[in-house]
């Protein structure tokens, strides 16, 4: 039984303003940057109001912002920071030291292009160039699922089995400035399922101790391994973040239980006919374009889907196979380019499990959307179109085509 | 805390030996200072650059307190994040008092990649002591000039070659470019004035705020002189008054007393080349058609020297 929940206007960055501040994280270090900046504005009111205690660290760029962060969460705390585009290439260098502390932060990314041209419209080039950090990455699709994915964010995060860092993306503008009505959990229903921050226990010299800086169990965090010890650091993140899918499976259906929302298995989540041919694979805001004009198909009879790929790290690969095997022809559309790749990065993953498969539906690709150019019916309407000719044609003329570009 | 030597030498050591600093290293003399001054134990935390590559090398560790490490130019950044959760644990009521926090980072990781961080640190004004140990060049990657080498040293990048002699630009004043950040507390301090420097530390760890402590490091290797002459260097640079020793509490500057020799005698103050003959860095310098460079960095060490000595208002 889910909860009585309150209904509120709100954007996403406020949504996820709302979801950091009952998560009540003990520190929040962050750079302004659009469009996430109303993130820590609503958070620094939170402070000035005296509604948290969180230590508020108003850095001087995105790169001590991570860097608080990290010293924060090396010393125990529950932390997160929010930023888009530039601000996330500038912390780059420490997004990969997060991952390989095993440090549980979240960071919450409206996304935005990358310079240049300067832009400050969503597509999600920023995100993308941390796919292989060992980050999770989490994309949401309006406020209301920014607002669930945050508190998710956390538990994923600091499972035992886990303990890698957690991105919560969701579109720039498209999500983080559009009101709304989001329903929000009691406070302390939101404590409850997210709980204090968990600190798994190491084994240093025959001693158990808490992986933190304790003056009382001193660790030495951040040494320097070379060619005899990193490779098998390395190899523990890639099974922390495998472990990471049934986590975020289990989190997905227990949230549902307090709040009565899922999103899909947590990982996927399909719409449409069961028994379509063809289908779209999209991340972020575009799934909601495109569930309008599957609905509109559906009154006409045609049978399309599309599936939106919630979890883009760890990549489900498993349940996408199993997503895909009745399908005929399916397109992917990718807000970012692959320069010099055969196509976007969700496509070449896609495509290459697909490999596996003795019988698998042909993939095209599409890149949409960069620099925010915008995503309408009609734009996704010209995929399912021109996946209805490939299939009466049998004929596929570019395997990767610009949409929506002059 | 007790000045005394035998008390000092019954204190535990903090930094455990076996780690591969040079022979001669002035880095872990200085934070073996450091680190006796303090009664309970800190949280360090050090930018990337010899000190930390040489100490932790997994699965080893020479540090016997809690310690961190992510990258080059950030230190600063994670000591304000150490800073920041000590605040949340004493405010939760889960710690009874704050440990110290105390940064390493070399010349680099302070006056040139780290130098944003520690702006933003200090003016924010988090309770930590930031201790650069400055050996004057980037030693971890092979004695490459940085903004604290001296002019006219031969380094890597900036090599004595027949056209240019060396580093052509002058050392940043970084110690007083922290005081402009109106911190509470900064300072000079040398590993051959050991009791000079301790109780610079035991003041910089007392003050609310940020505190910056300037340590003079020589490197046998990018100096380019015996390793047992570490601490004769290290006094010379005072002698010289190419480093003076001062400290700086709410913007009063004073001459620390090492230095306050040579105010009251001038005449005792050792001429530069003195302090730069023993350098192989230096050694172009002293080829009779260069004597004119030594001539530059004397009347340059005067007029720093002045300029500390109008501050702590010693000259007019």
């Amino acid at each position: 039984m889910s909860v009585k929940q309150k209904i509120i206007g709100i954007n996403g960055d406020e949504a996820a303003a709302y979801a950091l501040k009952q998560c009540k994280v003990d520190l929040l270090s962050a750079y302004p940057i659009t469009p996430q900046t109303i993130i820590v504005e609503k958070f620094s009111e939170y402070v000035a109001n005296g509604e948290v205690e969180t230590e508020f660290v108003t850095v001087e760029s995105e790169h001590s912002a991570m860097s608080v962060c990290i010293g924060g969460a090396a010393a125990g705390g529950r932390v997160c920071t929010a930023t888009a585009s530039a601000g996330l290439a500038l912390m780059h260098e420490m997004v990969f030291v997060a991952a390989s502390h095993r440090l549980p932060i979240v960071m919450t990314v409206a996304n935005r292009a990358l310079s240049g041209p300067i832009n400050i419209h969503p597509d999600h080039s920023d995100s993308m160039a941390e796919r292989d950090s060992s980050w999770i990455q989490l994309y949401a699709e309006n406020p209301q699922e920014v607002y669930d994915t945050v508190i998710q964010a956390f538990k994923i995060a600091e499972d035992p089995t886990v303990q890698l860092p957690c991105m919560v993306m969701f579109d720039g503008f498209i999500v983080s400035h559009t009101l709304q009505n989001v329903s929000v959990l009691p406070d302390n229903i939101v404590d409850k399922f997210v709980g204090r921050r968990r600190i798994p226990k190491i084994n240093v010299m025959g001693r158990e101790i808490e992986y933190k800086l304790d003056v009382k169990n001193p660790l030495t965090m951040g040494p320097l391994a070379l060619f005899d010890y990193y490779f098998e650091h390395k190899r523990q993140q890639e099974e922390a973040i495998r472990n990471a899918k049934q986590v975020i499976c289990e989190i997905n259906d227990e949230f549902a239980k307090i709040s009565g929302r899922k999103y899909g298995d947590g990982l996927l989540q399909p719409y449409g006919h069961e028994d379509a041919e063809l289908a779209i694979i999209c991340l972020g805001s575009t799934a909601g374009t495109a569930r309008t004009v599957v609905d509109e198909y559906r009154t006409k009879g045609i049978k399309v889907k599309v599936i939106r790929l919630k979890a883009f790290r760890p990549f489900p690969a498993s349940e996408l196979k199993n997503a895909l095997k009745n399908l005929k022809l399916v397109a992917v559309l990718d807000r970012s380019g692959g320069y010099g790749a055969i196509g976007g990065p969700v496509f070449n993953e896609i495509r290459s499990i697909l490999y596996d498969c003795k019988e698998r539906p042909r993939i095209v690709n599409y890149i949409y959307g960069l620099g925010g150019r915008d995503v309408t019916p009609k734009l996704i309407k010209k995929v399912y179109e021109d996946l209805e000719d490939i299939l009466k044609t049998g004929k596929v003329e570019e395997n990767v085509k610009f949409l929506g570009v002059r | 805390m007790s000045m005394k030597l035998k008390d000092l030498a019954k204190k535990e050591e903090l930094l455990a030996p076996g780690h591969r600093l040079c022979a001669g290293c002035a880095a872990s003399i200085i934070v073996r200072q450091v680190l006796k001054v303090l009664d309970d134990k800190p949280i360090i935390t050090i930018s990337t650059g010899c000190l930390e590559v040489a100490t932790t090398i997994y699965p080893y560790t020479s540090w016997k307190v809690p310690w961190l490490h992510t990258a080059f130019e950030n230190v600063a950044a994670n000591a304000s994040g150490i800073e920041s959760m000590m605040k949340v644990y004493e405010r939760k009521g889960i710690l009874k008092k704050r440990p110290h926090v105390i940064a390493f980072s070399g010349d680099g990781g302070t006056y040139d990649i780290g130098l944003q961080a520690l702006s933003g640190a200090f003016e924010r004004g988090h309770d930590y002591l930031h201790v650069l140990y400055d050996n004057e060049a980037y030693m971890n990657t092979g004695i490459q000039r940085s903004g604290g080498t001296p002019h006219a040293a031969s380094t890597t990048t900036s090599p004595a070659g027949s056209v240019i002699p060396g580093k052509i630009q002058w050392k940043k004043p970084i110690a007083r470019i922290m005081v402009e950040h109106n911190a509470p507390y900064v300072a000079t301090a040398s590993p051959s004035h050991w009791r000079d420097l301790m109780l610079k530390v035991e003041k910089g760890l007392k003050v609310e705020g940020p505190a910056f402590l300037h340590i003079l490091s020589p490197c046998p290797r990018g100096w380019r002189y015996p390793t047992d002459r570490t601490i004769e260097l290290a006094k010379l640079a005072i002698e010289t008054c190419i480093f003076p020793l001062w400290e700086c509490e709410k913007g009063e500057y004073r001459v620390s007393a090492p230095s306050m020799r040579y105010v009251k005698r001038p005449e005792r103050k050792k001429p530069i080349e003195e302090y730069l003959k023993l350098q192989g860095r230096f050694r172009h310098l002293f080829n009779p058609k260069r004597m004119d460079i030594i001539q530059d960095i004397q009347e340059h060490t005067d007029r720093e020297w002045k300029i500390i000595l109008k501050r702590a208002e010693l000259a007019s």
